[in-house]
Parts: C-alpha cells; structure tokens; sequence
C-alpha cells in the first residue's frame, strides 16, 4: 500500500513552558478505515526519530517505521482497525519544529523556538485526533518516547482513550538516559557549524549529529546483538590498520549509521525533542506516580524487553506498580529478545501475539459496553 | 468433581478475582465466560502470560510472593491459590497477604497425607511418587510437603475462618477421613 502524508493546520497551540506557538502544523499518515462509529481508531506514537510515515510504503519506496506491526493481518490491523500516527512537535518530518518558518520572522526559528515537552506534543495529537472527529481512541501506543506519549494520554485526555499500550519505556527519564541524551546534545552544540542553531542555509553541523547518533546506536543494542552482528570483526581489511580509519565493522555500522542519519534529521530537532524526554516525569506535581495515574481510565497493557538495557524492565514495573496501587487494570509482559532497546521494533513476534489478544479484548469489551 | 468447578461453584458472578499462578489463564477465562468477573492473574513463566493475555486475560507477569504488595486492602473478593501453596518459598506470608487483599481466599493443594503417598513413603523408603507427585525428588517444583491436619491446624493458629472445604481424589468428593483419602483438598477462608 503507497502511503500519503497528510497536513492539517492550528492557528496555536498552548505549551507547558507558558509560550504559544501560532500558525502550527502537524503530518500524519492513517491506514484502514474508521467506522462510522469512530470506535476503531488506534494511534500510534513515534519515537525520538520516528516521523508519520508507520506503515506502508511511501513514495520513494521507503517502508514505514512499524511496517511489521501495522497493516493487514499485522498486530495492528488495518482490517480492523484505522491506524494513525502523526510527527511529533518539534521533529522535522512535516509537525511545526525548530527548522520551520517562524511566521513572525519569516525565517525558521532555531534556538528562537520554545523548549517543548511530552505534553505539548501529546496536546497536539488530541488536537489531531479531534479534527478527524475521534473521541475515543481504542488504543494509544508506542516504544521508548512513544510510550511515554502514550501514557501522557492515558493521563491528559482519559476519557479519550481505552486502552494504553506503553512499550520499553519509562514514566520518567533516568539520569543514565538523560546523561546519553546530553552526550548527544553537547556533540551537536560542540560542533562549529551548530552556530547558535542557527545554520539553516549554511553547513549544518553533520558531525556533531553524526557522534549524537552513533552514541544513540549502541544505547539502542545490546552487548548480545552487537556481539552477534559485529564481534570483532574487520571491515575490508586483514589485519589491524594501526591508525584511526576504521577497522573494526562496528566502527564501519556507527559511522554509516550516524552520517545516515544527517541527511534525514535536524540537529536541532535533536535538542528539542531529547529535552522533552528528558523533562518527562509523569508524576511530577504528584504525591506520587500512582496519584498521577490515578486519573487513567484506560486498560494497560505494558511491555517490556529482557536485554533493553536503555529502558530496562525495572521502569516498566514501576508504571505497572504504581497501576497495581490503584487496581488499574493492567497487563504486563517482560518479552524475551536479545535486540536490546530496538527489540519493539525488530523482533515483534511475540509482541504481535500479546498485542493481538489484548487489542480483541479491549474491542469485544467496548462493543458489549 | 474438578477443583475448577468447585471454585467455579464457590465465587459470585460479577466478582472481583485475583488468580494467584493462573498458568495460560484457563481458569480466568472460564470464570469470565460463566461468572462474568473481573479476571486478574499472575504467572511467573513467560510463555504462560503470553497464552494468558492472548486469550483475553489481564495477567501480570511476576513471581507471587513479590506481586501481592502491591495491591491496596481488599482490593478483590477472591484471591486464588490453586496447586500452587506447596511451591511458594513463604507460604505464610502468601496466605496471610492473600487475606489482606482478598475478601475471601481461595486456597487448593495437593495432601501429602493421602494414603498413597505414605503406602509408597513407607514400601519403598523413598522420596514418595504417586500421580499426584510424579516428580524425582531434585525436580520437584514442591519445596513443602503439607496435609490436610498441617492446614487446617495453620489456619486455626491465625485465626482464620475455614467457611468451606471440599476434599476429592481422582475427580470425586471424599465425604470422611479427608486426611488419608483426598488427592486434594479446597478451601474457602476468611480472616474475621
């Protein structure tokens, strides 16, 4: 299936930081059919470097993000179901971020645009969700910064949402995770072409990105797939350089990887967007994790990933802990996979099955209801 | 005579059921089929949970003993413990927070004083295997070998209150001598 980006335009949205953004945009893709009664709608959350495109094969023939999760007969499927996702607030795929036109200035906003956090960008998807006449979402879902989305929806809009499917993910950043993304982030900052963020039209700073991504690569593997994939292998060579080129395939991946990487992401997409998941604390303003959660009115279903060293199943617990306080009802699965963070989005097989049985059940609840 | 039907017979529609160890959540299905309750379970095998959300059943993976802090002051009205009581490291405190989050616990466990199990203790001088206990002694899940007396003497030292009780061996109700003729015993408990 060729899958169309689609816009849709605010006049403003309202930000947590107390700014508000004017003449806001956002992309998004959707897959299926909605029914007439708008009841079979799921939306799908991207993570840090997601974009619309989910599903489906656009038209440079690229597949979409969750390909092997979305689509006929899939975990999430089309069906049954209308799947949606759309570009979060502040990327650079489409959704209004810090490479877009700033209208007051007639030039893009950089470092001019506000920090932005996990709930303005959910505020932007409830909006999305509204202008296709949703008002309730069967399910919201997403790995790593997706499912923190996801439990922000749970959270912000509960009567808008039936099920909640947080997968590899935390209801707040870690210093370890937030100590990776400010590797990330002073690597961009460092780099000469960064100039302030503002280099648009200019030398952007691909090398900083590029040391942002590969540092990103390793959090998202395990010691066990790297081993698998890598060992020590050498790329094109017999023996050992005794310089700085690469030898190793490992130094080959990373650096692929992170030059890859420049030619579709914005460095300062990066900032923002790592800014936001490191702000994120859903129980903040809370007693307590549970008190945040207390509002939730959805069923939960909670995954978590055995070699995931980056989102470890500790964090899965204590959403799923703090759920258990309030007898929400909540399903938890710690699933076996040696890919590490980037199991939700590699080895779904297991996770296909476990989405599958608690999607019909949550369809057959609502019916009945 | 099933223990399934029996706990079946036992709970109320409409309740809310806890199924401590619920496997691949058969149980819990059948009851939301018949008795239109609520379904919780924890199971520890991953495998298990996979089948048990799969089918339906909202099942949280983890270890028994660690999963039941967790929950608030009767937070159920039955907290199940099928077959599972002689594997737990901690039985006392299993049942004793069983009590905390139920209204009623429900409790099953295979006797260890049923006749054959002391015919085959006593002829062979090993380690006993029945039906009931068909494991190698170094495979045994069982780390506590209890009977009927054990029970019921645990549960009148905590003071809790035994409303029923149902004794079976091979799939029929045992009417006396419980201790010595039933493969398993069933209890319904309440703490005053």
């Amino acid at each position: 299936m060729i899958t169309e980006t689609q816009i849709v335009r605010f006049p403003s949205l309202r930000l947590d930081g107390g700014d508000t953004l004017h003449d806001v945009q956002a992309a998004y893709e959707s897959y299926g059919r909605l029914n007439s009664g708008k009841s079979n709608a799921i939306l799908i959350l991207h993570a840090f470097s997601g974009d619309a495109h989910a599903a489906g094969i656009d038209h440079e023939g690229k597949a979409g993000w969750w390909d092997s999760m979305i689509g006929p007969g899939k975990a999430f499927d089309t069906d049954q179901y209308f799947v949606l996702c759309s570009n979060i607030l502040g990327g650079c795929k489409g959704t209004t971020g810090p490479s877009s036109i700033n209208p007051e200035t007639g030039r893009p906003y950089g470092m001019s645009f506000p920090v932005i956090t996990v709930g303005d960008i959910v505020r932007l998807q409830q909006m999305v969700a509204s202008h296709l006449g949703i008002k309730k979402l069967l399910a919201v879902t997403g790995g790593s910064m997706g499912g923190m989305q996801a439990l922000q929806w749970a959270v912000a809009y509960p009567e808008m949402v039936e099920a909640c499917i947080p997968i590899a993910t935390t209801a707040r950043h870690s210093a370890q995770q937030i100590a990776f993304n400010e590797t990330g982030r002073q690597a961009i900052i460092a780099d000469p072409n960064f100039a302030g963020g503002d280099y648009y039209g200019k030398q952007p700073p691909a090398r900083g990105l590029a040391i942002a991504r590969m540092v990103g690569h390793i959090t998202y593997m395990s010691d066990e797939s790297m081993r698998e994939k890598f060992g020590r292998r050498l790329r094109n060579r017999e023996d050992l350089s005794f310089g700085f080129d690469v030898d190793f395939e490992v130094e080959s991946y990373l650096r692929y990887r992170g030059s890859q990487f420049v030619g579709r992401f914005d460095a300062n997409s990066y900032l923002y967007i790592t800014k936001a998941m490191d702000y994120f604390d859903l129980g903040a303003g809370y007693p307590s994790l549970a008190a945040a959660l207390e509002r939730a009115a959805s069923k939960f279903l909670v995954i978590s990933f055995t070699s995931d060293w980056l989102y470890p199943s500790y964090q899965s617990l204590e959403i799923v802990s703090a759920l258990r306080r309030r007898n929400h009802d909540v399903t938890y699965c710690e699933l076996s996979s040696n890919y590490g963070h980037d199991a939700f989005l590699v080895d779904v097989g297991e996770q296909t099955e476990v989405v599958k049985g608690f999607l019909a059940r949550c369809q057959r609840e609502v019916v009945r209801v | 005579m099933k223990i399934n039907s029996i706990i079946g017979e036992w709970i109320a529609p409409s309740a809310k059921v806890l199924d401590l160890g619920c496997g691949d959540g058969e149980l819990l299905a059948w009851l939301k089929s018949q008795k239109k309750i609520e379904a919780r379970g924890v199971e520890l095998d991953r495998e298990s949970v996979q089948k048990a959300v799969a089918r339906g059943v909202t099942v949280y993976q983890s270890d028994i003993e660690e999963s039941l802090e967790g929950y608030p002051d009767k937070a159920f009205d039955y907290v199940i413990l099928s077959q599972t009581l002689q594997e737990v490291r901690h039985p006392l405190t299993v049942l004793s927070q069983m009590m905390r989050t139920g209204r009623w616990a429900i409790v099953a466990f295979p006797n260890f004083g049923h006749w054959r199990v002391r015919l085959s203790h006593l002829v062979s001088g090993r380690a006993p295997r029945t039906t009931l206990f068909p494991y190698q002694w170094y495979e045994s899940p069982n780390i506590h070998f209890l009977t009927v007396v054990d029970f019921e003497e645990m549960i009148a030292q905590q003071k809790w209150h035994i409303e029923k009780r149902r004794f079976v061996s091979r799939d029929q109700a045992v009417g006396f001598m419980p201790n010595l003729l039933a493969e398993v015993a069933v209890y319904l408990l309440t703490a005053p």
